[in-house]
């Protein structure tokens, strides 16, 4: 085995090189060697494919999920524990570190497998777990308690009583595309990536395609922003592949800054090389040779990832100059975003790479006309570009065979707040929301009922029970007053106060609004202020203020209309959604809080009246002890009471009493 | 040793305007903050005046202007965190620190920050204390994390 820059060679007779670059590069790795006939390379090359789609295992192998969600839940313990053990008991197995699966709620979760058997998916594998699970695995056995699945495989014996993936009530009713690798494949490794069926749509794209005939291809396959805005992709890159210019720029949108989505980030750190390849494809449909990509700081280890991506890729001859002897060079350069939500915005973005202030500008020009440093910029999200390799490789037509008429393929979602699994979702376009949260997500947990959803972020909105079942697409959530958006899904029961979820997204927009155009930045400060007034108790209400309350009230749904129609950029003309969704679908709420003074979910603090049960109160004097504004009296071994002046609704009494002793009302 | 803002700055020669946030982000990288002294060597380097470059570092969450605690808890309030409770965690850990967001404990001990949303929504609420995660969260938990904290810290000389 000869090593050029890390690239194995087969033999001698490989003349691949960083400056002779060999364009069958790809194919001959799958199938070579191409350039000369030999067995024993021929068997070298297929034992190194083998190996690393592992199909010819000699050796356990063991896989542990540590994206960030992965080691949230400690799998980096769990990684150490298992590193000690097998050094203790003398095991050999490799040790693999992947990215997320997608089920969050299974975290950490860890894969074994055994020569010649299929691979099974463990979850909640803690620290503590690992040394029953390794002995019982090692030994040949399943684990049943943690089992979640097995995936198929060719020629390898299943397991007896285990389910496969496409079983699991998590993962059938899905269609992986985008997510496809994602804690499966070493996203470290770019060998692996190769062997899964990597680079060769960007080997395609350079060798067979024009930049006209893959925009071309791209805009027929249907492919719409996954950003949320839902611009036509193809449409996009034709518009700056036309523009003239002596420079044209890509940019990977990374800067995932929507509260709860998190797809971006877990398909960065389970399948760089995917958007790395995606971007590369984009960028030579553009004519760009220089390529950015925009990450939040707040990702260390996507970025880390991203980082050993583009270097092993450079090393390969797969990125920088004369990509497989085709003339297209790429450089690519990454940009850590530095905490704002407005940069998601695409002027703003340009402004930010600029170095200046991440202000939007008004449009047109579009940046496709006028982008970065005033030359033609196309701004792709990562989802986006992590669907391209599969359309140039299967043609347009595969693409926008599954999906809805004018939404095509397949989107992820991101599942969190009161749902069983959370975690990462992928389904066709136009899945019912009803499957997503009640078949995929499991549905509402503690036997809570379902309130709602919020779709989108801080420019989404909410949707109620009547409507969740809508086939999901741009046209149908707009239709009930939400949005794409990124595609957080937030889901809230009955606990959840919605008046409340309005003011947190407000307060969120209102501090994130950059401040150059009046209506958003007063805007969303105004409502902000009207929100917390219908929040706030009635504590030393004089009329005055009472009158204003009612004032704000009455005018809330103008301010947002204003808000909408006259603000600079995408933060301020959907800033108000939230409220005007909530205002639409639960109108109840608002109107208890406003009339009643009363939260029905038992949320907002100050408008809550904290009573003792006097049967039920022991005398225990926990509650006395703990409330921070000294409001509860009593003797001990007696019942006690609530100062209700003193009160300031926090619950901790709630919290505290272990009799249930204490009444919200 | 952390690397010096003059040997940052080195690292940038001839550098234009567009590497003004990486140079930002670096010196707070190794400083922990960005002091007015590295803001002025900046400006000096880049040729911009001081003013610009306050311009566009206040406008970004990421940048602090004063040092931060030796255990930095950055508290999640994304949306799925917020529907779980993160605003009584948030509380809970003002009480227990005495400290309101953005600011660091006398001892030098712990900084509290807000983060719009650490992208692990699945566990939520979460908090990161020095780049480590804590999941699914009670205000008691949180409480305690605080007070294993404190006995680490009481052990080594807490000033930065």
């Amino acid at each position: 085995m000869v090593h050029v820059n890390n690239f194995i060679k087969c033999c001698d007779r490989c003349w691949h090189s960083l400056d002779h670059p060999c364009p069958d590069l790809i194919d001959c790795i799958n199938r070579g060697p191409l350039c000369h006939d030999d067995q024993t390379c021929h068997h070298r090359r297929l034992e190194q494919l083998q190996n690393h789609r592992r199909t010819r295992l000699e050796r356990p192998a063991i896989f542990v999920g540590t994206g960030t969600c992965g080691l949230g839940a400690g799998a980096g313990y769990t990684l150490q524990r298992i590193k000690q053990y097998l050094q203790d008991k003398n095991v050999i197995a490799d040790v693999y570190e992947v990215g997320c699966v997608g089920l969050c709620v299974g975290e950490p979760i860890v894969d074994i497998q055994l020569p010649n058997r299929t691979r099974i998916s463990y979850q909640k594998i803690t620290e503590n777990k690992v040394d029953q699970l390794l002995d019982c695995a090692l030994a040949g056995d399943v684990l049943m308690d943690h089992v979640i699945c097995q995936y198929p495989d060719g020629a390898a014996q299943p397991w007896q009583h285990v389910p496969f993936i496409t079983e699991h009530p998590f993962f059938a009713p899905q269609t992986r595309w985008v997510l496809a690798n994602c804690g499966i494949i070493d996203p470290t490794s770019i060998e692996e990536y190769i062997a899964n069926g990597g680079y060769q749509a960007l080997a395609k794209a350079i060798h067979r395609l024009t930049p006209a005939e893959l925009c071309d291809l791209i805009e027929r396959s249907g492919l719409r922003g996954r950003g949320g805005g839902g611009f036509l992709t193809g449409r996009k890159w034709k518009l700056a592949l036309t523009t003239p210019g002596d420079q044209k720029y890509f940019i990977c949108n990374a800067d995932e800054g929507d509260p709860g989505a998190f797809m971006d980030r877990a398909v960065i750190e389970g399948d760089p090389f995917r958007v790395l390849e995606g971007l590369s494809i984009a960028a030579y449909g553009i004519g760009a040779n220089k390529a950015y990509i925009y990450i939040r700081a707040e990702y260390p280890l996507a970025i880390r990832r991203l980082k050993s991506a583009i270097s092993q890729a450079k090393d390969y001859g797969l990125l920088g100059f004369n990509i497989l002897d085709s003339g297209f060079s790429l450089d690519v350069i990454i940009k850590q975003g530095a905490g704002a939500f407005v940069c998601g915005e695409e002027t703003a973005l340009i402004h930010s790479i600029e170095g200046k202030r991440g202000m939007p500008r008004p449009r047109p020009p579009y940046p496709t006309q006028h982008g970065l440093f005033g030359q033609p910029t196309v701004i792709n999200n990562v989802e986006t570009l992590a669907n391209v390799p599969e359309i140039v490789l299967k043609g347009p037509e595969w693409f926008s065979s599954l999906g809805t008429a004018a939404s095509k393929g397949t989107k992820v979602f991101a599942l969190s707040g009161k749902i069983v699994n959370t975690g990462l979702v992928e389904v066709a376009m136009g899945t019912k929301l009803r499957d997503i949260i009640f078949r995929i997500g499991g549905g509402i947990p503690n036997g809570k009922s379902y309130k709602a959803v919020q779709i989108g972020g801080p420019s989404g909105g909410c949707i109620p029970e009547q409507h969740l079942d809508i086939e999901i697409d741009y046209e149908t959530l707009q239709g009930v007053g939400a949005m794409m958006g990124s595609g957080g899904l937030v889901v809230m029961d009955e606990t959840t106060c919605m008046v409340d979820v309005a003011k947190f997204f407000m307060d969120f927009i209102q501090r994130e609004s950059c401040g150059k155009c009046i209506p958003c930045r007063e805007g969303t400060r105004r409502m902000l202020e009207i929100l917390q007034r219908i929040t706030r108790g009635r504590g030393s209400e004089t009329g005055i203020a009472a009158l204003e309350r009612f004032k704000g009230v009455m005018y809330l749904n103008r301010l947002a209309e204003v808000i909408k129609d006259t603000s600079l950029c995408g933060l301020g003309k959907s800033a108000p959604n939230p409220v005007l969704s909530t205002l639409r679908w639960f109108k109840s709420e608002y109107e208890a809080h406003i009339y009643e003074r009363k939260c029905p979910a038992g949320v907002c603090a100050e408008l809550l009246f904290y009573k003792i049960d006097t049967s039920k109160c022991t005398g225990c004097t926990l509650c006395a002890k703990n409330c921070p504004a000294e409001a509860i009296v009593g003797n001990p071994k007696t019942p006690h009471f609530i100062i209700q002046d003193k009160c300031i609704g926090c619950g901790t009494c709630v919290d505290k009493c272990k009799f249930g002793a204490v009444i919200v009302e | 040793m952390n690397p010096s803002v003059e040997s940052i700055l080195e690292k940038y020669p001839n550098a234009k305007r567009d590497a003004l946030i990486p140079i930002l982000q670096e010196v707070q990288e190794s400083q922990g903050y960005l002091s007015k002294e590295a803001i002025a060597a900046i400006g000096r380097h880049l040729g911009l005046p001081v003013s610009k470059i306050y311009g566009v570092a206040t406008f970004y969450n990421q940048f602090r202007f004063s040092p931060r605690g030796q255990y930095h808890i950055q508290v999640c309030r994304g949306t799925a965190c917020h529907v779980k409770g993160s605003a009584k965690v948030l509380e809970a850990l003002k009480q227990e620190l005495k400290l309101e967001p953005g600011n660091t404990t006398r001892d030098g001990l712990f900084s509290l920050e807000v983060v719009a949303c650490i992208g692990a929504c699945g566990l939520a609420p979460v908090i990161a204390i020095n780049g480590e995660f804590y999941a699914s969260l009670t205000p008691d938990k949180a409480r305690n994390i605080i007070k294993s904290y404190r006995r680490k810290g009481a052990g080594n000389g807490s000033r930065q």
